[in-house]
C-alpha cells in the first residue's frame, strides 16, 4: 500500500491527477472498515485530512459553503447551520455515534453514496450544490446529480469534492422536518430517512413542497410527483392521502437485512402524511 | 513513515506503515494496553481515545492521520493512589462488571464533562450511545457520569463553549 498525503488543495489535485486509481481518505470512518477486511490491500491512498482549506464553513451572502472535510460534529455545533439549516444539523447529530461524528466528514458521506446517507435528504431539499476540483478544473453539480447508483457517484476519475454549498431557503419555510427511522435510536443505519420543507400561500394553499427520502431507492429521492401534485392545493385529507399514494411512483424500496419493501413504503407514507397534516 | 504526535502529554515518534490502526500503535508499539478492541469496526466504542480532546474510535484511525495531534488514552486518568473523579465515580457506583467497556466509557465521559456536558441522563445517554456495554445495563454507568459531572462542576470553574444541546427535530413557524 502506498500512502500519499496532500497538504493543500493544489497538491491533492496534482497527486490525484498523477494517480487516478488512488482512494481518497477523509475521516476514514468508511475507509477503515474496508481496510480492516482487506479491501484496500495493495491500493494507493490519498490522504486529504491535512488540507485545512477544506475544513472551513464560509458564510456567503446567499448561501453557506461547507468544506468537504468539515465533520458531522462541527456541522451540528455551527450556529448558522443550526439556525438556518436545522435539518442538516439534525441529520449530522444522528449519524453513528459521537465518535463517528467527530471523524466522519460531509464530503466522505456524499462520496460514499450509501442509499442510507443521513445527510442526503436534508441536502436534497435544500437544493445543495457540490463543488468539485480536478486537474481538468472546477465543476459544480446539483446535489442529486452526484449519485449514479448504490455506492456509485458520477464523480470523474481524479475528481475530489471540495465543498457543499447550500442556498438559504427564502422565504423561510412554514414547516420543516427531519426524521430518521431505525431499529434503535442511536448507532443505526437508517431504514428510512426523510426531510421536508413546506411553503404556504396566504390563502392556505401550498406554495411549494420539497420532500426527500433515503434508503427507499438506490439513491436519495425527491418526491417530484407528490411535490407537483400538492402545489396550489389546500392540504385536505383527500389531497394528503392522494399525495401519499402517488409517492410510490417516485421510490423503489427493497427488502434487505434491515427491513422489507412493504414496511419502508408504509413508513415513508406515514412520514409524508404526518408532515403534511402536522 | 515516521509519525510524530503526543500521547498523554509525552512526545512520541512512530515508525512504520502509515495505515496501521492507532489502536495497534498504542497497544503494540507503545505498550498502552488500557485501550481495548471490541469490534474493530467503529460499533462498540471500547477503543475510544481522545484526539485533540474529542472522542474517536482508535480502531478507525490510521496512524498516518494523527501527525502533530494530541492523543489521550485511559492511562492519562488518575493512578490508584489518586483516582480521577470519573474513576472514583465508576468505582463507587459499581459501573464495571467485566470492565472491558470501561476504558472507552471513561474516555467518552471525560470529553463530556470537560466539554461542559450536563448532568441530564438523556443527554449523557445520547453522547455515550457509541459505547456498548454487555454487562451492566448502563444505569450504573450513567449514574456515575451524572455524579462525576456534578463533582467536576463543583471542583472546577465550568469550561464553556464546545458543547451545545441538540436542535429541534421539526417545527412550525407561527402565522
Ligand atoms: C459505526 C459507524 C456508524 C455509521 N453510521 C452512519 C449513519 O448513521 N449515517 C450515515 O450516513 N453514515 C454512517 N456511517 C458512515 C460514515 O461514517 C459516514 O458516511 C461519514 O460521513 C464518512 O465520512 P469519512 O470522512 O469518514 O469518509 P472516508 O471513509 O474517509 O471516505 C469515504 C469514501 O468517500 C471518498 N471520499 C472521502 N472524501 C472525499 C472527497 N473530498 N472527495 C472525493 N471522495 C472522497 C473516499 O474515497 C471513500 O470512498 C457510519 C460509519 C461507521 C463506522
Ligand atoms: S473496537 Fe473500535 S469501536 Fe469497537
Ligand atoms: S462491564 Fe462488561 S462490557 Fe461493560
Amino acid at each position: 500500500m502506498k500512502f500519499l498525503k496532500a497538504h493543500t488543495p493544489d497538491e491533492a489535485v496534482r497527486l490525484f491527477g498523477q494517480h487516478p486509481e488512488a482512494i481518497p481518505l477523509a475521516g476514514a470512518t468508511d475507509a477503515m472498515v474496508a481496510w480492516n477486511v482487506g479491501r484496500l490491500n495493495g491500493k494507493i491512498i490519498l490522504d486529504l485530512s491535512a488540507i485545512d482549506e477544506w475544513k472551513t464553513i464560509q458564510i456567503l451572502r446567499n448561501s453557506l459553503k461547507i468544506g468537504s472535510l468539515v465533520t458531522h460534529a462541527e456541522i451540528q455545533r455551527h450556529p448558522v447551520i443550526r439556525k438556518k439549516f436545522s435539518l442538516l444539523a439534525q441529520a449530522s447529530s444522528q449519524i453513528g455515534s459521537t465518535q463517528v461524528q467527530n471523524r466522519g466528514t460531509i464530503g466522505g458521506n456524499i462520496a460514499n453514496a450509501s442509499p442510507a446517507g443521513d445527510t442526503f435528504p436534508p441536502l436534497a431539499v435544500y437544493n445543495a450544490l457540490i463543488h468539485t476540483v480536478s486537474f481538468r478544473g472546477p465543476r459544480v453539480l446539483a446535489f442529486l446529480d452526484v449519485f449514479a447508483w448504490v455506492k456509485k457517484t458520477r464523480l470523474h476519475p481524479s475528481e475530489l469534492i471540495e465543498a457543499v454549498e447550500i442556498p438559504y431557503p427564502s422565504p423561510v419555510p412554514k414547516r420543516w422536518m427531519f426524521r430518521k427511522v431505525g431499529t434503535r435510536s442511536a448507532m443505526i443505519i437508517s431504514k428510512t430517512v426523510a426531510a421536508g420543507l413546506l411553503w404556504m400561500n396566504k390563502d392556505a394553499t401550498v406554495n411549494k413542497l420539497r420532500f426527500a427520502l433515503g434508503s427507499v431507492a438506490p439513491t436519495v429521492k425527491r418526491l417530484k410527483t407528490a411535490e407537483a401534485f400538492v402545489a396550489g392545493k389546500r392540504l385536505t385529507p383527500d389531497v394528503v392521502e392522494h399525495a401519499c399514494r402517488i409517492m410510490a411512483d417516485d421510490i423503489s424500496p427493497i427488502d434487505d437485512i434491515r427491513s422489507t419493501a412493504e414496511y419502508r413504503l408504509q413508513v415513508s407514507q406515514n412520514l409524508l402524511r404526518s408532515f403534511l397534516k402536522f | 513513515m515516521v509519525v510524530k504526535f503526543v500521547v498523554n502529554s509525552k512526545k512520541r515518534a512512530y515508525k512504520g506503515p502509515p495505515f496501521k490502526r492507532l489502536i495497534d500503535v498504542l497497544r503494540d508499539d507503545f505498550g498502552l494496553t488500557g485501550t481495548k478492541e471490541g469490534c474493530g469496526e467503529g460499533e462498540c466504542g471500547a477503543c475510544t481515545v481522545l484526539i485533540d480532546g474529542q472522542p474517536v474510535n482508535s480502531c478507525l484511525v490510521p496512524v498516518g492521520q494523527v501527525e502533530n495531534c494530541k492523543v489521550e488514552t485511559v492511562e492519562s486518568l488518575g493512578s490508584s493512589a489518586e483516582l480521577h473523579i470519573l474513576q472514583k465515580a465508576f468505582l463507587e457506583e459499581g459501573s464495571a462488571q467485566c470492565g472491558f467497556c470501561t476504558p472507552g466509557m471513561l474516555m467518552t465521559s471525560l470529553a463530556w464533562i470537560r466539554n461542559g456536558g450536563s448532568d441530564k441522563s438523556q443527554e449523557i445517554r445520547e453522547y455515550l450511545a457509541g459505547n456498548l456495554c454487555r454487562c451492566t445495563g448502563y444505569q450504573h454507568i450513567i449514574n456515575a457520569v451524572i455524579g462525576a459531572v456534578r463533582e467536576y462542576k463543583k471542583a472546577k470553574a465550568r469550561r464553556k463553549g464546545l458543547f451545545l444541546p441538540s436542535p429541534r427535530v421539526s417545527g412550525e413557524r407561527a402565522g
